[in-house]
């Protein structure tokens, strides 16, 4: 495996992580203690997941072209 | 003098160069490392009467935060390595230099997060979550400051080869980025089994 390949399968798990962060961050906010600090990681974890989607796509494309 | 065959060209059999394979044999023993340790830690946890929850006694923004230098270093790191495809070598040394920068914060926060841990008494001794995490993160950020050795390398007296094979350096630099990302990549697991679950 090159470090292309491996490089998008490391944003991919990455990205399954900071939703599953994302995940965890509302339950305990909602769920538990309504502590603002889990909101706000669950936030940080949801919009850098999704930064990291874009990222993929365009470095997928980017990394194909070398 | 003889030179070290298949260092730019692939072996014929294995389709590879001699460096990818050398790594990911290498990597394959890490696996194996992390994986005995990642064993323990699910048997230790099975046979304890009670568990604690990661997140009552580790600071989860710290280790989030953490988590995301990481992930931007295996960015900047690939970055680094397209940059020397592209002939770049000024975009290399930055982003190189950036990933090393961002292996430094790491082990800087883990240090102040380890520091805090020792100033509420809890050493590998308290208990057995503490005995696992410090041996886990522990040989984790020792494995970032090999990988900071060699960008360190690469980035400063190493880097000389670009001038004369440059293939083999851009091949080098690879192989330090798979290894790279496969220690980002133990964090990635480390976090939520020991901050969130």
């Amino acid at each position: 495996m090159s470090l292309k390949h491996f490089h998008i399968f490391f944003i991919v798990v990455s990205t399954l992580v900071l939703f599953g962060l994302g995940v965890w961050g509302l339950n305990g906010y909602f769920k538990h203690d309504a502590n603002g600090s889990n909101l706000i990681i669950a936030l940080i974890a949801f919009v850098v997941g999704a930064v990291l989607i874009v990222y993929g796509i365009k470095v997928f494309q980017k990394l194909k072209a070398l | 003098m003889e030179t070290i065959p298949y260092t730019v060209t692939p072996r014929e059999d294995t389709g590879l160069i001699n460096a990818k394979l050398g790594i990911w044999l290498f990597l394959a023993s890490e696996v194996m490392l992390f994986g005995g340790l990642f064993s323990a830690y699910i048997f230790l946890r099975l046979g304890a009467v009670s568990w604690p929850e990661g997140s009552s006694i580790l600071n989860v923004p710290i280790g989030t935060f953490n988590t995301l230098v990481l992930i931007g270093s295996s960015v900047t790191m690939v970055l680094s390595w397209a940059a020397l495809a592209e002939q770049r070598f000024d975009r290399f040394r930055l982003y190189l230099g950036l990933t090393m920068l961002l292996s430094l914060l790491f082990l800087v926060v883990k240090g102040f997060e380890y520091s805090e841990k020792f100033s509420h008494h809890l050493y590998p001794s308290s208990s057995s979550f503490m005995a696992i995490y410090f041996t886990l993160t522990g040989l984790h950020a020792l494995h970032i400051i090999g990988g900071l050795v060699v960008n360190g390398y690469l980035w400063g007296p190493g880097s000389k080869m670009w001038a004369s094979d440059p293939e083999r350096f851009t091949n080098r630099v690879e192989i330090a980025g798979l290894y790279w990302h496969f220690v980002d990549l133990v964090w990635i697991f480390l976090f939520p089994v020991l901050y969130l679950l």
